[in-house]
């Protein structure tokens, strides 16, 4: 209980002074690969481990990946790469073949 | 996306409450609204809580004229019989009648207080858009008072409200109804809607003939006013409401008249006045580029009177009460991890007069919360709350509250709560059925700062195990709950010594509870739900250890839904068919009492069955036919020593079975869309 106060002080601490340089709540779109709920997981899990991703929703339908970043963090490229290295291709960055083929089979979408 | 949010938001605005930050529970409720042709009682595999929505789907399927009635389909919820004397159902949760219950409108705590015997009768059922009912602990965010559970209950919302909606209904036991909405938008803005409910009951019915009316006469008016206010592009949300309620009833001898017979011994009779008055409001902002950080401010005050007499004794209760709560909510890194912290300030100022006993008095507390939901977004989820309060009559105390889910495999859901919960007991509001006998109500005073008693103090502890499944092809699920309460500490209303007496006093008690449910869609538009339900209440009186009176240890719950597929004109029939058995109750010891005035140890099990037929002409026109108790089962003694009401035996509290004997009733719903 104690750590999450100190945590919130330390959030809203860093948020006041950053303003003027890197967007703190930057949001994305982009398309992402794939196909099932199983998918979903796999690719908002990716999303999340990297740090600085405060938010990531992907959609079954339309295969958009909604993102809220924290750009003092890291940067879009970054999520993308990591999506990549989970199996997921987007624009910028495309899974090697054999992360694409580790992939569970119902997650093995079309490629482009 | 950030439009999408605030719609969330606004759905809710309210959910804020419950469990504030727990996400998946507004998706689920999002997807309530997505599939609601399909299911009337929804519950999710992905939320941290044990809690069930129903729809508004759901309340259509009983008579149900208030929110007291609209649980007679719901197997979490147990509906007690009214009493004979004001005709109000009392509702049980893990076999704890209402005030251990966390009952809020819309996040606000309603049923509480002055209004905790009637107040659910006081929401007529048409103005309810949903009712999330959550088992065990629940949450911190609106106070520290539940212990069984939560009931929340969604009204229409003016933004989707449509134009125009009537209702009327008429009964064999001569209740009639009439419910008019009307709503209109004010501006892109603000929308507006209003509500006005009236029910009467004109004409005496005596079935049993024992001289009293089984069902009070009374006329009631409430008057519902709403404004909300929605801003997509800042961010802004409010709602503002104002309410005005009016409710006469009148009970006791089939030849009572007030004017000539009120507090002489010509013939008993019984009038209840209540008169309430609330204005609440709530506003949210949805920060701007952060969908997941929020920050709500409600303020609610009420003004309830009630003005009563039963015989000669005068019960008056009058309650002021101020409530704000604001919450603020956030995460911490990502989404995974969220919280919610906030302040709470209560106030209530009690005016209250029980025969020639002053017990006036002023409570008010201050709080703040802090709770915390982490969600793997994948198998697991928790939530962690605790508050600190600062209660003039409760001292300065903690309240740990814990839930979490998990899903060990697919479509099955374990989940486990644990959480602590503190009150002080209106005891003569919550007891008042026991003024309307010749008992002496006494309390064994032990020093506390409320009538004299401790605060009551309980744990609750749940496990609970759901799984989905086809069975023949069709949905199948199947759901365990086993819930304890411990109560360090009970206000106990002990019968269970003499028939002549109801003593209050502080001690122990315990309930255990397990459901077993079951729910099947036999056929595509036919489901089945069914419910056993074990209850082991036990308390510890002075005279020894019993069962909690008029309570059954085994009940049976069944219910039958069939519907017609909606043809190209918009016709469609509707059929639901209710069953409730219950075991033998332990009942109020009546053992000393001469011969006639006695009852058995305990009553016998029976059942009773509901039906209703509903047939749709288009959208907008609907008629429905039903029946209550259409088995006629009927309590034989309702009022004990009803022959000699002045007399030292008489007792209307001692009901454990319909009353009335079958009733049937008609309606009919017409909207402008």
């Amino acid at each position: 209980m104690r750590t999450i106060i100190i945590m919130l002080l330390l959030t809203f601490g860093i948020s006041a002074q950053a303003q003027t340089k890197k967007n703190k709540n930057a949001k994305y779109a982009i398309e992402v690969n794939g196909n099932c709920d199983q998918c979903k997981k796999r690719i908002e899990k990716a999303a999340y481990a990297v740090a600085g991703v405060k938010s990531a929703t992907w959609s079954i339908e339309t295969h958009q990946l909604d993102l809220i970043v924290n750009e003092e963090k890291t940067t879009i490229a970054e999520v993308k790469k990591a999506l990549a290295k989970a199996g997921h291709d987007t624009d910028e960055a495309k899974a090697t073949d054999e992360d694409y083929n580790n992939l569970h089979h119902c997650c093995q979408y079309p490629r482009k | 996306m950030y439009k999408n949010t605030i719609t969330l938001l606004l759905l809710s605005f309210t959910v804020w409450q419950s469990l504030a930050q727990d996400q998946p529970k507004v998706d689920s409720l999002q997807t309530v609204k997505v599939e609601g042709n399909n299911k009337s009682i929804k519950k999710s595999l992905t939320i941290t809580t044990n809690t069930s929505v129903m729809t508004s789907k759901e309340l259509l399927k009983a008579a149900c004229c208030n929110l007291a009635e609209s649980f007679e389909t719901n197997p979490s919820i147990d509906v007690n019989f009214s009493d004979a004397l004001t005709g109000t159902k009392q509702i049980r949760m893990l076999g704890l009648t209402s005030p251990y219950l966390m009952i809020t409108e819309e996040n606000i705590p309603s049923v509480r207080g002055a209004s905790q015997a009637y107040g659910l009768s006081f929401t007529p059922g048409t103005w309810v858009e949903s009712i999330q009912i959550t088992k065990g602990a629940g949450s911190v965010v609106n106070g520290f008072e539940s212990i069984s559970g939560q009931i929340n209950t969604e009204l229409i919302k003016p933004i989707n409200d449509i134009p125009f909606f009537l209702n009327l209904y008429g009964s064999t036991d001569s209740r009639f109804e009439a419910n008019v909405h009307t709503s209109r938008k004010l501006s892109d803005k603000w929308s507006s809607s209003l509500f006005l409910h009236t029910n009467t009951r004109l004409s005496k019915n005596d079935m049993n003939d024992d001289g009293f009316l089984d069902n009070p006469l009374g006329k009631q008016i409430n008057v519902l006013n709403r404004y909300q206010y929605y801003n997509p592009e800042s961010g802004w949300v409010s709602f503002i409401n104002l309410r005005y309620m009016n409710d006469e009833k009148q009970t006791g001898a089939v030849a009572f008249n007030p004017k000539r017979d009120k507090f002489t011994t010509n013939h008993w009779g019984s009038e209840i006045h209540t008169e309430r008055f609330d204005v609440s409001t709530k506003i949210g902002y949805v920060f701007k580029d952060m969908p997941y950080q929020s920050i709500g401010f409600q303020n609610a005050f009420t003004s309830h009177r009630q003005d009563s007499y039963f015989g000669f004794n005068v019960y008056d209760i009058r309650q002021d009460s101020y409530y704000s709560n604001l919450i603020f909510n956030s995460i911490i890194n990502n989404t995974k991890h969220k919280f919610a912290a906030g302040l709470n300030f209560t106030y209530d100022n009690y005016r209250e007069i029980v025969g020639v006993t002053d017990a006036s008095r002023i409570d008010n507390s201050v709080g703040a919360f802090l709770e915390y939901t982490y969600d793997n977004n994948d198998n697991f989820s928790l939530v962690l709350g605790g508050r600190v309060d600062n209660h003039n009559r409760l001292g300065v105390f903690a309240t740990p509250r814990l839930h979490m889910r998990y899903n060990p495999w697919e479509k099955a859901v374990l989940r486990f709560s644990a959480g602590r919960g503190k009150r002080a007991a209106n005891i003569f509001a919550e007891n008042q059925n026991l003024i309307a006998s010749s008992r002496t109500i006494s309390v064994l005073n032990s020093g506390g700062k409320i009538y004299g008693l401790d605060p009551e103090i309980a744990w609750n502890y749940g496990l609970s195990f759901g799984q989905k499944f086809k069975l023949l092809g069709k949905n199948a699920e199947a759901q365990v709950d086993f819930y304890r309460t411990d109560f360090e500490n009970q206000i106990i209303v002990d019968v269970m010594e003499s028939p002549q007496r109801a003593t209050f006093y502080n001690g122990k008690s315990y309930a255990n509870s397990l459901q077993v449910e079951f729910n099947f869609e036999f056929l595509k538009h036919l489901d089945l739900r069914m419910a056993y339900k074990y209850y082991d209440i036990a308390t510890e009186y002075l005279s020894g250890t019993f069962q909690r009176p008029l309570q059954a240890k085994h009940r049976f719950f069944a219910n039958l839904a069939y519907a017609t597929h909606i043809d190209d004109k918009g016709h469609q029939w509707k059929f639901d068919y209710t069953f409730n058995w219950l075991g033998k109750q332990q009942l109020p010891t009546t053992a000393s009492n001469p011969a006639a005035d006695r009852l058995p140890e305990f009553s016998p099990s029976f059942a009773v069955m509901n039906a209703q037929v509903t047939r749709t002409f288009s959208a907008t026109f609907e008629v429905y036919i039903g029946g209550e108790n259409i088995g006629n089962y009927r309590q034989e003694k309702a009022i004990l020593g009803s022959e000699n009401p002045f007399g030292n035996t008489f007792d209307t509290s001692i009901v454990y079975a319909p009353v009335f004997g079958q009733m049937y009733y008609a309606g009919l719903r017409f909207k402008i869309k």
